[in-house]
C-alpha cells in the first residue's frame, strides 16, 4: 500500500448529525504517504482518536469514503486491513511469552512454524528484544511491554501502516525519549506510514515529518513542524504549538501597518482591509518578540521567568498581556520596558484564520 | 465482542427457562385449588386473587411478614453498623492479628448453619431469646457482618487516604470526619452492602426456623405449616411463595443502578 | 494490604464485630466442643468421654460411622456435580450479555430474581413444579414416558436436587464472571482484532486468564453453599427417598436436633466445620498466591 486516503471523512456518534457540534470528526480530506510519519496532535476529545479508529477499522465512519491505495476500505473489518495498533497502555497476553506474543498474530494467519520463528527473531532483534523471548511477558516492564505491542504490530510482513494512541503515556519519563528514538529507528529501517496520536507538542514535533493539528474534530493546520511554528494558518495552532504560545493581540490593521492599543507596528506585508465586524488579531511568536532597553513599543513589566536557555518577560501592552524573549545581553530590567517585534514573523489573523498579505 | 444473534438468543432462552418455575407458581396462585387438581393449565383461565386476599386477611400470615421483615432490617441495621468501623480499620492501619483476624472473619461467612443450628438454639433458649426477632437478628450476623466487613473494606480501600489526612490537617476530630466526609464517599458502598445482608438474611432459612417457634415466626414457616387437613392447599402456598418474592423484587429493582454502575467500574 | 501505619488503638474499631463473632461463634463452638468431649447419662449429668465421638465417627465400620462417610461422600459428590455444570455454564451465558445497552440492567435484574427468594420457597416452587399432576416440568417428563418420580426414585430425586442449585446459583456465577469481563479494557478486544485472533482464541488468551481470580471467588464460594446445602432438599424431597439425598447438613439437624443425640451431632459438627475451615484456607492462600503474581 502506498498511500491512504481520507476521503470527506466525518463521523458523528450516533448516526444522525443535526448541526456542526454532533460531529465528533468533522469532513476531512487528506491523503497520507507511505514511509511517512505523521503526528495528530491536539487537546483531548479533538477528535485524534476517533480519526485514528476510522482509518484502523474499529469505527466505521458515518460519512465519507477510506481508500487504502484506490481500495475502498471505509467497510472492511479491522482483520483484512494490514494495519497494526499500538494502544496507550501495553496490551499483550499474559499467559505467553514474548515469543509467543510476537508470533500470535502470525499464527492466527497460519503461516509455517519456520517463517514464524524467522521473523520473530528479526523483529526481536530489531526492539532489542532478544534477551527476554523466552520470559514471560507478563514480568516484564511497561516499556518492554510497550515494544511488545509494537512487535506484534510490525511481524506481519503484509503490514504498511502503524498506528500509535498516545502509546508513550504509561512510560517512565527517563525511558520516554529511549522508546521515541526507537521508534523512529524502526520507521526509518522498515520504511512504514506510521500515524502518531499525542496531545504532547514535543513528541508530535520531535517524531513526525508532518503534524494534523486537530481541535474540536476539526484538522485545523496541516504541515511540518516548521511550517506550524512560523507560518500557524489559525491562532490555535499559534496558541498550541509553542511553549509558551503565540502572542494574540486585538487591534486594527491597515496597509502595512496595525494599530494595537495605540502602539504602532510595522507588518512584513501590505493587508487588505479586513470587513467590518469580523475579528482582527495580531500574532507574534514570544520568540520574535523582544524586550529592547531602546527601541520599541512601551510595555509595563509585570514578572519575569528565568528559565535557563531562555529568560521570558510577562508584560503589558495598553491593555493587553504578552510574553517577550529577553535578550541575553540585558542584564537589568525595570518596571518599564520597550519590546521589539519581527515583522517578517508577525503574522495578521481574521476571525482565527490567517491572511496572507501582498509583498511591500 | 459479542457479535451477531447467536448470543442473543442463547441469552434470551436462558432467561426464559430461568423464569419459568416462578412463572408457574404466579400461574398456580391465580388459581384455586380445584382449577388445580381438574387439570394441567398453561395460563389461568379463569384468574382469581382470592388467595392473595386470605392471606391478607390472616393474622397470622400478616404477622409472619412482619416478623420476617423485622428481623432482617434489624439484622441489616446492625450488620453494617458494626461493619463500619471495622472495615475502615482493616483498611486503613495495620495491628496486631489483622490479617488473622480478617481471615477468621471470613471463614464466619463459610459457616455451616447446620453446625450452629443445636448450639444457637440452646444459646438463644438460656437467654430468653427463644422466638423472638432479636435471636434470629442477631443469629444472622454471624455470616452476615463478615460479609458486611468484606464488602465495606473493599469500598473503604476505594477512598485515597489522602482524603484521611486533609480532613486531619483541617483539623476535624475523627468522628466528625468520619461521619460527615466519609460515609457519604462510600454511600455507594453502603448500599451494596445493605442490599447483600438484606438478600443474605432474607432467604436463610433453617436458623430463622430453629430459634423460631409461635410468636416470631417467620413468613416462610409459616408457609411449611400451613398444610391443610384436607391435603395441600397449593394455590395458597403458591400465593405466599409469591409474596415472598415481592421485597426481594423490590429491593433490586432500587438498586438495579447501582448494580450496573458497579460492575461497569469493575468492582467485584 | 500494604503501607498503612501501625495503630493498635486500630482494635477499637474492630471491638464491636469482635464481640458480635464471639458471641455468635466462638461461645456456639465451645459448646460444641464441650458435648463432643463428654457424654451424657440425662440431664446435667455429664462424664468425660475424650475422642470416643470422633473415633467411632470417623471409623466407616460403625454404624454412625458409616452414616457419615455416606453422607460425606454424597455431599461431595453433590458439589462436584454442581460445580461442573454451574462454573462453565456461568461463564458461557455471561460471555452472551452485551457490554452495554439497556438490555444489561435488565438482564442483571432478572437473573439476581432466583438468588432472592427464600430457600424454604425455592423448595416449594420446586416441589410443585416437578409433580406430575400439577407441575410443568414432571408433567413434561412423564408425558414424554420418562421414569420420573421424586419422591420414590433416587436418580429422579438426584437429577431434580441438581437442577434446583443450578437454577438457583448459576445467576452468582453469571454474575460474577460478567463483573470480571467487564473489567477487561476494549483495547484488548481491539488489539485481538487487530492480531486477527479467532473467538475461542480471544476466550483462552485474554477473557479466562482475566477472570481467574473472579473464578476462584465463584468456585470457593458454589463449594461452600452446595458443600452446606439444607433446606432445598429438604423441602423437596425430605432427605430421601430413604437416605439418597440426605446431605451433611441434613443428616446432622437430624441426629442433633431429632434425635437430640448430642455427642455424636456435636463430633460431627466439629469435623464438619473443619473440613470447611480447611478449604476455606485453600482458596484463601490460593487467592494471595494469585494476587502476588499479579503485582509481580
Amino acid at each position: 500500500m502506498a498511500r491512504i486516503t481520507l476521503d470527506g471523512i466525518a463521523h458523528a456518534y450516533g448516526g444522525k448529525p443535526q448541526s456542526e457540534q454532533d460531529y465528533a470528526l468533522k469532513p476531512l480530506h487528506h491523503v497520507w504517504e507511505q514511509g511517512m510519519a505523521y503526528a495528530l496532535l491536539g487537546p483531548s476529545g479533538c477528535g485524534k482518536t476517533t480519526l485514528l479508529n476510522i482509518i484502523s477499522g474499529l469505527v466505521i465512519p458515518s460519512e465519507g469514503r477510506l481508500l487504502f491505495d484506490d481500495k475502498d476500505v471505509t467497510h472492511l473489518p479491522t482483520k483484512e486491513r494490514n494495519i497494526a495498533q499500538v494502544f496507550q497502555f501495553p496490551v499483550i497476553y499474559d499467559t505467553m511469552t514474548v515469543a509467543e506474543n510476537l508470533a500470535f498474530p502470525l499464527k492466527n494467519r497460519r503461516l509455517p512454524r519456520a517463517a514464524i520463528e524467522r521473523r520473530v527473531a528479526e523483529i526481536a532483534a530489531m526492539l532489542d528484544l532478544k534477551g527476554v523471548l523466552d520470559r514471560r511477558a507478563r514480568g516484564l516492564t511497561a516499556d518492554a511491554k510497550q515494544k511488545i505491542s509494537l512487535g506484534r504490530g510490525l511481524v506481519r510482513s503484509d503490514v504498511s501502516a502503524v498506528l500509535f494512541d498516545e502509546p508513550l503515556t504509561v512510560i517512565d519519563p527517563a525511558l520516554k525519549w529511549e522508546l521515541r528514538s526507537k521508534l523512529k529507528a524502526v520507521h526509518r529501517a522498515l520504511d512504514l506510514l506510521m500515524i502518531y496520536v499525542t496531545h504532547d507538542q514535543i513528541e508530535a514535533l520531535t517524531f513526525a515529518d508532518q503534524v494534523v493539528v486537530m481541535n474540536e474534530g476539526k484538522a485545523v493546520q496541516i504541515g511540518t513542524p516548521d511550517d506550524l511554528f512560523e507560518r500557524p494558518e489559525h491562532t490555535f495552532v499559534g496558541y498550541f504549538i509553542g511553549s509558551p504560545g503565540m502572542n494574540l493581540m486585538a487591534g486594527k490593521v491597515s496597509g502595512s501597518r496595525a494599530l494595537v492599543d495605540g502602539a504602532e507596528l510595522q507588518l512584513g506585508a501590505v493587508y487588505p482591509e479586513p470587513p467590518k465586524g469580523q475579528r482582527v488579531q495580531i500574532g507574534v511568536r514570544p520568540d520574535y518578540t523582544e524586550l529592547s532597553s531602546t527601541a520599541g513599543v512601551p510595555v509595563q513589566v509585570r514578572r519575569v521567568a528565568d528559565l535557563g536557555r531562555k529568560r521570558l518577560a510577562y508584560v503589558t501592552l495598553g491593555g493587553q498581556q504578552i510574553v517577550a524573549t529577553i535578550p541575553p545581553e540585558m542584564s537589568s530590567i525595570g518596571d518599564q520596558a520597550k519590546v521589539v517585534f519581527d515583522p517578517a514573523h508577525t503574522h495578521v489573523y481574521v476571525d482565527d484564520i490567517r491572511v496572507t498579505g501582498a509583498a511591500a | 465482542m459479542r457479535q451477531g444473534a447467536l448470543p442473543k438468543i442463547i441469552l434470551a432462552a436462558y432467561l426464559v427457562v430461568l423464569m419459568l418455575p416462578i412463572y408457574w407458581l404466579i400461574n398456580l396462585s391465580l388459581r384455586t385449588n380445584s382449577d388445580i387438581m381438574s387439570g394441567m393449565a398453561l395460563w389461568p383461565h379463569n384468574p382469581t386473587l382470592e388467595k392473595y386476599f386470605q392471606i391478607f386477611k390472616d393474622p397470622t400470615w400478616v404477622h409472619g411478614f412482619g416478623v420476617s421483615l423485622t428481623y432482617v432490617a434489624i439484622n441489616t441495621v446492625i450488620s453494617v453498623t458494626v461493619a463500619l468501623p471495622a472495615a475502615y480499620a482493616f483498611n486503613r492501619y495495620a495491628f496486631i492479628g489483622d490479617r488473622h483476624l480478617f481471615f477468621w472473619l471470613l471463614t464466619n461467612l463459610m459457616a455451616p448453619t447446620a453446625v450452629f443450628a443445636m448450639p444457637f438454639f440452646n444459646l438463644y433458649y438460656a437467654l430468653g431469646l427463644f422466638d423472638t426477632v432479636w435471636a434470629v437478628a442477631l443469629a444472622h450476623c454471624l455470616f452476615n457482618i463478615p460479609l458486611a466487613v468484606w464488602i465495606l473494606e473493599g469500598f473503604v480501600g476505594g477512598v485515597p487516604r489522602e482524603i484521611d489526612e486533609t480532613a486531619a490537617i483541617d483539623g476535624y476530630s475523627f468522628p466528625r470526619f468520619f461521619i460527615r466526609i466519609f460515609l457519604p464517599l462510600i454511600a455507594n458502598g453502603i448500599g451494596v452492602t445493605a442490599f447483600f445482608c438484606f438478600m443474605f438474611s432474607w432467604v436463610e432459612q433453617l436458623l430463622a426456623t430453629t430459634l423460631t417457634a409461635t410468636n416470631a415466626l417467620p413468613f416462610a414457616a409459616v408457609m411449611t405449616r400451613s398444610y391443610s387437613v384436607s391435603g395441600m392447599d397449593w394455590s395458597l402456598l403458591a400465593a405466599a411463595g409469591v409474596l415472598t418474592m415481592v421485597p426481594g423484587a423490590v429491593v433490586i429493582w432500587f438498586v438495579r443502578n447501582h448494580i450496573a454502575k458497579g460492575f461497569a467500574l469493575g468492582r467485584v | 494490604m500494604t503501607g498503612r501505619p501501625i495503630n493498635n488503638r486500630a482494635w477499637l474499631f474492630v471491638l464491636p464485630v469482635l464481640a458480635f463473632v464471639l458471641f455468635s461463634s466462638i461461645i456456639p463452638v465451645m459448646t460444641v466442643v464441650n458435648y463432643s468431649i463428654q457424654d451424657t447419662m440425662g440431664v446435667n449429668n455429664f462424664f468425660w468421654n475424650g475422642d470416643a465421638w470422633f473415633r467411632d465417627l470417623l471409623n466407616p465400620t460403625t454404624a454412625i460411622g458409616e452414616r457419615f462417610n455416606d453422607a460425606l461422600f454424597r455431599t461431595l459428590a453433590f458439589s462436584l456435580v454442581c460445580l461442573l455444570i454451574e462454573v462453565p455454564l456461568g461463564i458461557a451465558i455471561a460471555l452472551c450479555i452485551p457490554r452495554r445497552g439497556w438490555l444489561v440492567g435488565l438482564t442483571l435484574v432478572v437473573m439476581a430474581l432466583p438468588m432472592l427468594i427464600p430457600w424454604n420457597v425455592v423448595g416449594t416452587i420446586w416441589q410443585i413444579f416437578t409433580r406430575a399432576d400439577i407441575g410443568l416440568f414432571g408433567a413434561a417428563l412423564t408425558g414424554l414416558g420418562l421414569h420420573y418420580n421424586v419422591t420414590q426414585d433416587s436418580i429422579s430425586a438426584w437429577i431434580t436436587i441438581v437442577v434446583i442449585d443450578v437454577w438457583h446459583w448459576t445467576p452468582l456465577v453469571i454474575l460474577l464472571s460478567y463483573a470480571g469481563l467487564r473489567a477487561i479494557p476494549d483495547a484488548f478486544y481491539q488489539a485481538a482484532q487487530i492480531d486477527g485472533a479467532s473467538r475461542w482464541a480471544i476466550f483462552f488468551n485474554i477473557e479466562l486468564p482475566k477472570l481467574q481470580k473472579v473464578l476462584v471467588i465463584a468456585v470457593l464460594l458454589r463449594f461452600m453453599q452446595t458443600f452446606m446445602i439444607y433446606t432445598e432438599p429438604f423441602v423437596v424431597t425430605g432427605g430421601g427417598p430413604g437416605s439418597a439425598t440426605t446431605f451433611l447438613s441434613i443428616d446432622l439437624v437430624k441426629i442433633a436436633l431429632g434425635q437430640v443425640d448430642l455427642g455424636n451431632a456435636a463430633a460431627m459438627s466439629l469435623v464438619y466445620y473443619l473440613i470447611t475451615l480447611t478449604v476455606c484456607w485453600v482458596f484463601f492462600t490460593i487467592m494471595t498466591q494469585l494476587e502476588r503474581r499479579r503485582d509481580a
